[in-house]
């Protein structure tokens, strides 16, 4: 494919993923507005509108409506796309494992929110992780170009044959999808050659070859369905560093099922998803200029879990703090659990800490996470710890 | 069941080949049987309308008997009998 280089822009993320979105040209809308998803719905509606694209926009009267029929389209053979935040994405909870188990690979663009309540629009993950096993393949962007490089990759991921699965891609909200940064575009007819046409499986509106979607299955058949998409989830994992590979070469913009900065030599590693991976390479530049080997992991694909990539990050190292947006209330963050899984092969299991922060958008600055980071090297932070709280 | 491979079942609990249904016996879930009474019966197949199975045979406009293959004796078709012609037996 042809290398063109456009001159960067400046944009937020909700923009960059409208833009995108309008590289493809999907064939099929539906989404509700819900802050911090609503630019990409507002842009997007606009460039409908105008007739910069051909998609068919359809406006619904609330999530739970905007999944069905984007799940109902995406099975009539429509590339579909949809996006959502905190409530919206809780409000379409119940089409969410339906949408994986009809295995359409529609995508849905999420703008990380906490969930109410409290009442709070701020950014934290308790949304996504809400949904993390539901059926729907989950990946985390760290700034606005990975946003917008997410939205281009992720129809690739989930219309690939072999996958035929629904996909999110997470942003944090107003950290990437209000917030300006700049950003290089991919030529549009390169965004198209990329993500290719819709061959959709079996679609509905094969008048050809007729067939029924979303049938009843009693025990054995819903087992093995279920497997079918354990065994699609596992060569998503494949398929998706094929596809970033593809990606490099249209763009030189390298992405891996785990992005690391800085591990190789590390004695410490944090693991972090989506923008405070950023701040977390800052804080890693910092400590490492006081000489502590510390390096930074963020899970690109966050289902399915990259288990092996994980394991060999933290092969050989004396600790690792994994940070979580989110807390499963009684238990601990949500990503520590399995991060500790990914490890309990290892010959040598590092000590594993784990760190909650950036609740209902909680402040997370370098100092926060270099604060957290030094507890672990001098081995006095606990093994969950809330860290960040103004109010204690 | 047990010849059915999970790598040859379409995905998505999708259904590739129509008309399959009517491999599917539901007669043999029946534990309540239709009877008419073709006295009282005036051939208005409402019942035929509203049988789910497809079960009600119906020969030259006229109400004829029950498939009991697919008759799986839901007993519709005696509910929405508007002369009460259809008796759920236990047979
Ligand atoms: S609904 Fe009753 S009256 Fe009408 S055809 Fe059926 S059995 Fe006869
Ligand atoms: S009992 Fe049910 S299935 Fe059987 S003929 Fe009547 S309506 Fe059809």
């Amino acid at each position: 494919m042809a290398k063109k280089k456009l001159e960067d822009i400046a944009i937020n993320g909700d923009g960059a993923v409208a833009y995108a979105w309008k590289q493809i040209d999907l064939d099929v809308c539906a989404a509700y507005p819900i802050t911090p998803q609503t630019i990409i719905v507002e842009d997007f509606s606009k460039f409908v509108a105008n007739g910069e694209v051909k998609t068919e926009y359809v406006c619904v009267e609330s999530e739970h409506s905007a999944l069905t029929l984007c799940a109902a389209s995406c099975s009539a053979g429509a590339r579909t796309f949809t996006a959502t935040a905190s409530q919206g994405l809780a409000y379409m909870w119940e089409m969410l494992p339906i949408t994986s188990a009809m295995r359409v690979p529609l995508v849905m663009a999420v703008a990380n929110r906490a969930v109410s309540g409290p009442i709070n629009i701020n950014n934290d993950h308790g949304d996504s992780m809400a949904a993390r096993d539901t059926g729907w393949i989950q990946m985390f962007a760290d700034n606005v170009q990975s946003a917008y490089d997410n939205a281009v990759i992720a129809p690739r991921i989930a219309e690939h044959p072999d996958v035929q699965l629904p996909i999110i891609t997470n942003l944090d909200g107003f950290i990437l999808t209000h917030a300006v940064e700049r950003m290089t575009l991919i030529d549009t007819e390169d965004v198209k050659k990329f993500v290719g046409e819709f061959e959709p499986v079996c679609p509905l509106l094969d008048y050809k070859h007729p067939t029924s979607h979303g049938m009843f299955d009693g025990p054995d058949f819903y087992y093995a369905h279920k497997y079918q998409q354990v065994e699609a989830m596992d060569k998503a994992l494949g398929v998706a560093e094929q596809v970033f590979k593809e990606f490099k070469k249209l763009t030189g913009r390298e992405y891996h099922l785990v992005d690391e900065y800085r591990c190789d030599d590390a004695d410490y590693v944090a693991i972090i998803l989506g923008s405070s991976y950023g701040t977390m390479q800052e804080t890693v530049d910092q400590m490492r200029e006081a000489g502590i080997k510390v390096g930074a992991a963020m899970p690109h694909i966050y289902r399915p879990w990259p288990e092996k990539e994980l394991a060999r990050i933290m092969k050989g190292k004396k600790a690792v703090a994994i940070f979580d947006k989110h807390v499963s209330l009684g238990a601990y963050g949500p990503m520590y659990p399995e991060v500790v899984v990914a490890a309990a092969d290892l010959e040598k299991m590092p000590k594993m800490y784990n760190f909650i922060y950036g609740i209902g958008g909680a402040d997370t600055s370098v100092s926060i996470l270099r604060d957290a980071m030094e507890s672990v090297v001098d081995g006095t932070a606990d093994k969950i710890n809330y860290v960040g709280m103004k109010l204690l | 069941m047990a010849k059915i491979k999970i790598k040859d079942m379409p995905i998505g609990a999708r259904v590739c080949n129509p008309g399959s249904s009517e491999a599917i016996l539901t007669g043999d879930w029946r534990s309540y049987t239709p009877v008419v009474d073709k006295e009282k019966c005036i051939n208005c197949l409402n019942c035929w309308v509203f049988c789910p199975d497809n079960s009600v045979i119906v020969k030259e406009g006229k109400l004829e008997g029950f498939k009991m293959s697919h008759c799986k004796g839901c007993g519709i078709c005696a509910q929405i009998c508007p002369k009460k012609a259809i008796r759920m037996t236990e047979a």
